[in-house]
């Protein structure tokens, strides 16, 4: 199975919505890869910068509600992927964004706001996925564990490697 | 137990229950526009799984950039161009014949009371105003659509929405949505299905209808839906008057996609929009609303009316009410795009398209454009667009800009003072 998790990137905002996460103008690519450079190029986030090394080097998102909202644009799950970032972690996603992740074979994990709000105050350098065991581990000095659990089908959706590969098997 | 309208089309789509939560659903229109599916059309002829689950039941247009604006949306219209030939997609809608396809495939008669829709575009909520399960997903979604004609959903649950009270002068269904939201917030339907009923909802035409269920999604919500009923047979009359022959036949089979009296919401809510004024957002979500004598005399640069939301003839009629015999302020760009070529054509017949460019308005081919700032007056940083679209997002039409939703009534009135101006002034 592939490994989820790594650097840790948190963007510590509502509603993040998939025009600031891949902007409209780059949906005109018909390759996935060149979507790469564009990464939450439109985000407005105090101090955020789409180019620094930190947000580059990021291998799991964190983050508050409504993560995803907006248009249907797989683009926006897509230009994670292509970033090595297979990992969002946040307190409620947007249904498309959500079923987009899932779709691809990738994570979106919900959290209770309480264990978001932990997430920020420690800010921890590096969080590793344990599907199986359902647990987000948070490494470093404040090592920590936070259960959590996936709707069946969305854990089969990863375990296939993404819905086209199930569904092709199935219906 | 009762069910609700979507209880009822679920049931009657079933094909699998993949977990407890989870349902698959048989899928009876597909659409596809040239941003989304050229992806899942270059990925199924990668896997060598280029085919459809029916021609018949997949519709497609070009209409985001069309005229292509470059090489690459050139790429991408031809991409779906060439798919539509091979796999023998009759429905398939080019330049000369095309427009924005949430008012393009209704006004086709391809959405009836009952049917399961899904589409790579996020407004495809818009087709429950036919009472249809439509909803918006992303490009594996499509691709599984095109390939097996199934998708998966969550179990679903409704908010029913009530609207009572009746829509005073200058406030149309725009105001009335961008309100709701403003209520529900922009995750308040997350996951849910909002069923619009009420005097208000009956007395709608079904282009109101429509701009009702096209902003659901803004509230968070899969599906917008409205009961099917005699509005809606009449606007289906021409494509259905061979199968039911007698209008009440129509009128009386459509009930049975009704929700039933006991049926279960998960949230109930209603409002009375009486004393309903016009509606304006002025931040970076559609939920930020206010009421537009709060936003009055902000400076704008440009206008634009047109859209899945707001770019069909009755919207056009009521801008027109506020320029025929006015001009646009100094200084504003004013950019009209009506949204299939059909209401274009309606509206030169009607000669607003000669009051609009008496106004001092372009007038655009049908086309998503602006809209999401593709093309055709996109934005520059620091400038204002009082716009008849569905999404305020930061950059939504080009990169700095700001947008603010309003009805095309209100957009009319910002294009005449060059400020946001509440539009009852000039009835
Ligand atoms: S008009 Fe705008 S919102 Fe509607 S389908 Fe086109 S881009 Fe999307």
């Amino acid at each position: 199975m592939k490994k989820f998790g790594g650097a840790c990137l948190f963007l510590d905002r509502n509603d993040i919505n998939t025009d600031e996460i891949i902007p409209a103008k780059y949906l005109t690519e018909n390759s996935k890869l060149a979507l790469k450079p564009f990464m939450l190029e439109d985000l407005s986030l105090p101090g955020f910068d789409p180019s620094s090394p930190a947000t580059r080097a990021a291998k799991v998102i964190v983050t508050r509600q409504n993560f995803g909202c907006g248009s249907s644009r797989e683009h926006a799950v897509w230009v994670f992927e292509v970033n090595d970032i297979n990992v969002v972690i946040g307190e409620s996603f947007a249904r498309i964004f959500r079923q987009n992740m899932f779709n691809c074979g990738m994570l979106a994990i919900e959290l209770p706001a309480a264990d978001i709000e932990a997430l920020f105050a420690s800010r921890p350098a590096e969080i590793m996925v344990d599907l199986v065991k359902g647990q987000v581990i948070a490494s470093g000095a404040t090592k920590k564990i936070y259960p959590f659990t996936l709707n069946s089908f969305d854990r089969d959706l990863v375990t296939a490697g993404g819905w086209l590969v199930y569904a092709d098997q199935k219906y | 137990m009762g069910q609700t309208i979507t209880e009822k089309i679920f049931a009657a789509h079933h094909r699998d229950n993949p977990s407890g939560d989870n349902v698959v659903l048989d899928i009876d229109v597909v659409m596809c526009h040239e941003i989304t599916t050229p992806i899942a059309i270059n990925d199924l002829l990668e896997r060598g799984m280029d085919r459809v689950f029916d021609p018949t039941k997949i519709k497609a247009v070009i209409d985001h950039v069309t005229p292509s604006k470059d090489s690459k949306t050139a790429t991408q219209a031809k991409i779906l161009r060439d798919w539509a030939k091979r796999q023998g997609i009759k429905d398939f809608f080019d330049i000369g014949a095309n427009g924005v396809c949430h008012a393009l495939f209704p006004e086709k008669g391809f959405i009836r009371p009952g049917n399961t829709v899904i589409m790579g575009d996020s407004h495809t909520c818009t087709h429950g105003a036919f009472g249809a399960f439509a909803a918006g997903v992303g490009t594996t979604d499509l691709e599984v659509g095109i390939l097996k004609g199934v998708c998966s959903f969550r179990t679903p649950q409704t908010i029913k929405v009530t609207i009572n009270g009746s829509l005073p002068a200058g406030v149309y269904a725009k105001d009335v949505i961008l309100h709701i939201i403003k209520e529900l917030t922009v995750k308040g339907a997350t996951d849910k299905i909002m069923e619009f009923v009420g005097p208000v909802v009956e007395s709608m035409t079904m282009e109101s209808r429509m701009t009702l269920c096209n902003m659901a999604i803004e509230a968070g919500a899969t599906c917008g839906v409205c009961l099917p009923d005699r509005v809606t047979a009449q606007y289906l009359w021409p494509f259905i008057k061979d199968q039911y022959g007698d209008l009440d036949k129509a009128v009386t089979d459509f009930t049975k996609w009704h929700s039933d009296p006991d049926a279960v919401f998960a949230r109930e809510i209603s409002f009375d929009i009486t004393n309903l004024t016009p509606q304006v957002t002025y931040g970076y979500k559609p939920d930020e609303v206010k009421d537009i004598t709060a936003m009055a005399g902000t400076r704008i640069d440009q206008v634009y009316i047109g859209s899945c939301t707001n770019g069909r003839l009755e919207d056009l009629r009521e801008a027109a009410r506020i320029l025929a015999g006015r001009t646009i302020a100094p200084g504003v760009r004013g950019i009209l795009s009506p949204a299939t070529p059909k209401i274009y054509n309606e509206a030169l017949a009607e000669g607003l398209i000669g009051q609009f460019m008496a106004a001092g308005f372009c007038v655009t081919n049908p086309t998503c454009g602006a809209c999401l700032g593709m093309s055709n007056g996109v934005l520059a940083t620091g400038e204002v667009c009082a716009s008849t679209t569905n999404r305020n997002f930061n950059g939504r039409m080009g990169k700095g800009g700001m947008v603010h939703l309003m009805s095309p009534l209100s957009a009319a009135a910002a294009a005449v003072t060059g400020v946001i101006t509440d539009p009852r002034t000039y009835l």
